[in-house]
């Protein structure tokens, strides 16, 4: 499952790579890029890299939650900046399915440098569930 | 020199944005960023879909711009939060969006911004979000 993101253009060119899945459960790291940089003055990472981080691994921690294939999809997704991330260092990312139901997943996510205590940013998404057969909700 | 050409300067000064590949059109104090489509942007090969996470950072940033036209700012806004909606899936197209401050504070401004493609009125994906503005009176003081 972690090799998917590997042929995903979009987090090629972010530099994105998923480092562990289990079920309902899934990290990733963002390493830090110079040609990812939102604001030159600080050198910190734009923020739509950490959202697309986050919206990345939340879908893993979505489709690892299944226990069948389905297609899933972002609905929306709330990002939530407790501080800035510190310029030149990694992003570390974690994703956790809390509930499922037939047709919705609900996903928490974090990203941070070295533990959950001290967040840069916090997102809470929901994901659609639909059947693989005929893209209709399952 | 015009607030408009100000804003095309510092915009290609951020590597995120030539990364993105997207640019903004600005007529007087309207603007339209547009993101040209680039196989670099796909998110799911087999449906040939935009990646959601590339969206998000287009119309974060479309947002961002369209405050910092209307501001006397000297650095991009710093993001508090943001929510977006998916609300279709965007295609191997060009991808457009307009944005809309709700609120202005000293402090703080609220903005919705919205992407399309063919149709204007079947948006792709919608965000808002709240961003926190440096004023020259912050930096000064």
């Amino acid at each position: 499952m972690m090799d998917i993101v590997k042929n995903v253009p979009w987090s090629k060119e972010l530099g994105f790579e998923m480092t562990r899945v289990e079920k309902g459960h899934a990290w990733g790291r963002q390493p830090y890029l110079d040609h990812l940089v939102g604001d030159p003055t600080t050198g910190i990472i734009h923020g739509g890299v950490i959202t697309t981080m986050l919206d990345t691994i939340s879908g893993m921690a979505c489709a690892s939650a299944l226990s069948e294939v389905r297609m899933i999809a972002t609905l929306d997704l709330r990002l939530d900046y407790m501080r800035p991330a510190t310029p030149k260092r990694d992003i570390i990312g974690e994703a956790e399915c809390f509930h499922i139901t037939k047709s919705i997943a609900f996903i928490r996510a974090w990203a941070y440098h070295d533990s959950r205590d001290k967040t840069i940013a916090i997102a809470q998404s929901a994901f659609a569930l639909t059947s693989l057969k005929r893209g209709a909700p399952a | 020199m015009s607030r408009a050409d100000d804003l095309a300067r510092f915009w290609a000064s951020l590597p995120i944005v030539e990364t993105l590949g997207m640019r903004v059109d600005i007529k007087g104090d309207d603007l339209t960023a547009v993101l040209p489509y680039q196989e670099k942007l796909i998110g799911n090969f087999a449906i040939k879909a935009l990646h959601g996470g590339a969206i998000a950072t287009f119309l974060e940033l479309a947002a961002m711009a369209q405050l910092y036209i209307a501001t006397d700012g000297i650095a991009p806004p710093r993001t508090i939060n943001v929510t977006i909606d998916y609300l279709r899936q965007a295609h191997a197209q060009d991808l457009y969006a307009r944005s809309t401050i709700t609120k202005l504070g000293r402090r703080v401004a609220s903005v919705r911004a919205e992407a399309w493609q063919a149709k204007r009125d079947k948006p792709v994906a919608a965000i808002m979000a709240h961003f926190q503005i440096k004023s020259l009176d912050d930096l000064a003081g």
